[in-house]
């Protein structure tokens, strides 16, 4: 290996560290322009939503076990759960329907 | 007085942010588990893989990061793909530096931008108004362990955790995401019909052979260009409707 393994941390810890201050501490002023405000507002919601499908089926061991995380997941957010209760229902949801599927 | 005050409502935003970080920090226990078990197979050390994840706090990023230190890459490479996988941070921190207020020290900004990440920005940004950066530190000071500890136990004991038990908390994080863009959609139709449009571009784009060569963070950073920027064009915010929606949650 020629190259040093902390240098490449160091460089990918920078970059990174770069990449989230420089907003955050350039963009000090309340933006007016309308179009900008309303694209900032919607970002959050895309980002996450296009984060969190078809990556929640695909992050566990059987794809029925994800989907259906999401399904029960939504329904409780929906009816006003908090972010732990849905957090750890998802997990729980997992983890039964795995559990079930073995002994199917 | 004032100052008191002040000084409680910081203790209540703080241990919101403690509680609100508890899920991520177990989230991110499981998803640093697995990043370990990567770093240890490209050589790490487990103190190596807790630096790499104090100093990113990013899977995807950390996860291409490691892939080129297997193959021994140049430098210029390590901070090009970096940049691209980390890319979405900076769509994130651009609407996240709306939400400070404008007496807000500088410092602050500096200190919160080090974890803009997915789960950070996504609960800092549900926020009811400004935001207070004492509720950011509650909930990085809890989430930031779980993540580092998570490389570095990764490391040194990558197969302890059943596997039916790593697939469980690996949709933790999902299951957060769902808490917080569920409830605004519930009020705010625009948002309820962008989460389905998201959901089915996200799968196509993740499925359809033609797209198969885009990592997931430039899918990420793709699709919120393309989506965000369409409902920006067609559904402009109204000031009012924004204070409603974008603060509930």
């Amino acid at each position: 290996m020629n190259h040093n393994i902390y240098i490449y941390l160091l460089i990918m810890g920078g970059v990174t560290y770069l990449i989230r201050v420089l907003p955050l501490t350039l963009i000090r002023k309340q933006i007016k322009n309308r179009f900008l405000k309303s694209f900032l507002f919607y970002v959050p919601y895309v980002t996450l939503a296009v984060m969190t499908f078809p990556a929640i089926v695909d992050a566990t061991s059987e794809p029925l076990a994800g989907l259906l995380a999401l399904i029960i997941g939504i329904v409780l957010a929906w009816i006003g759960a908090n972010l732990f209760q849905v957090s750890v229902a998802c997990c729980v949801v997992v983890f039964l329907t795995e559990l079930i599927m073995r002994y199917i | 007085m004032s100052r008191d005050i002040m000084k409680l409502e910081n203790r209540k935003q703080f241990r919101e942010g403690v509680r609100d970080g508890m899920p991520i920090a177990l989230g991110y226990f499981a998803v640093a588990f697995s990043l370990g078990i990567m770093a240890k197979n490209v050589g790490l050390t487990a103190f190596q893989g807790l630096l790499a994840s104090f100093l990113n706090n990013a899977s995807a990023g950390e996860y291409a990061g490691f892939t080129l230190i297997a193959a021994d890459a140049p430098y210029w490479e390590m901070a090009v793909v970096t940049f691209i996988t980390n890319m979405r941070y900076l769509l994130m921190s651009c609407a996240l530096s709306q939400k400070f207020s404008p007496d807000t020290p500088l410092i602050h900004r500096f200190l919160v931008g080090y974890d803009v990440t997915d789960e950070i920005f996504g609960i800092t940004i549900a926020r009811p108004g400004y935001l207070n950066p004492v509720y950011a530190y509650g909930a990085i000071l809890v989430a930031i362990p779980g993540w580092a500890l998570g490389t570095y136990f990764g490391v040194v004991a990558g197969n302890i955790l059943p596997a039916t038990v790593v697939s469980a908390l690996s949709v933790a994080l999902y299951g957060m995401f769902l808490a917080i863009i569920i409830p605004p959609a519930k009020k705010n139709k625009v948002v309820a019909v962008l989460i389905v449009i998201c959901f089915a571009a996200s799968y196509i784009f993740t499925k359809a052979d033609i797209f198969a060569g885009i990592s997931s963070g430039t899918k990420t950073i793709i699709l919120t260009l393309l989506i965000a920027g369409g409902a920006a064009l067609f559904f402009p915010v109204k000031e009012e409707e924004e204070g409603e929606s974008a603060h509930e949650s």
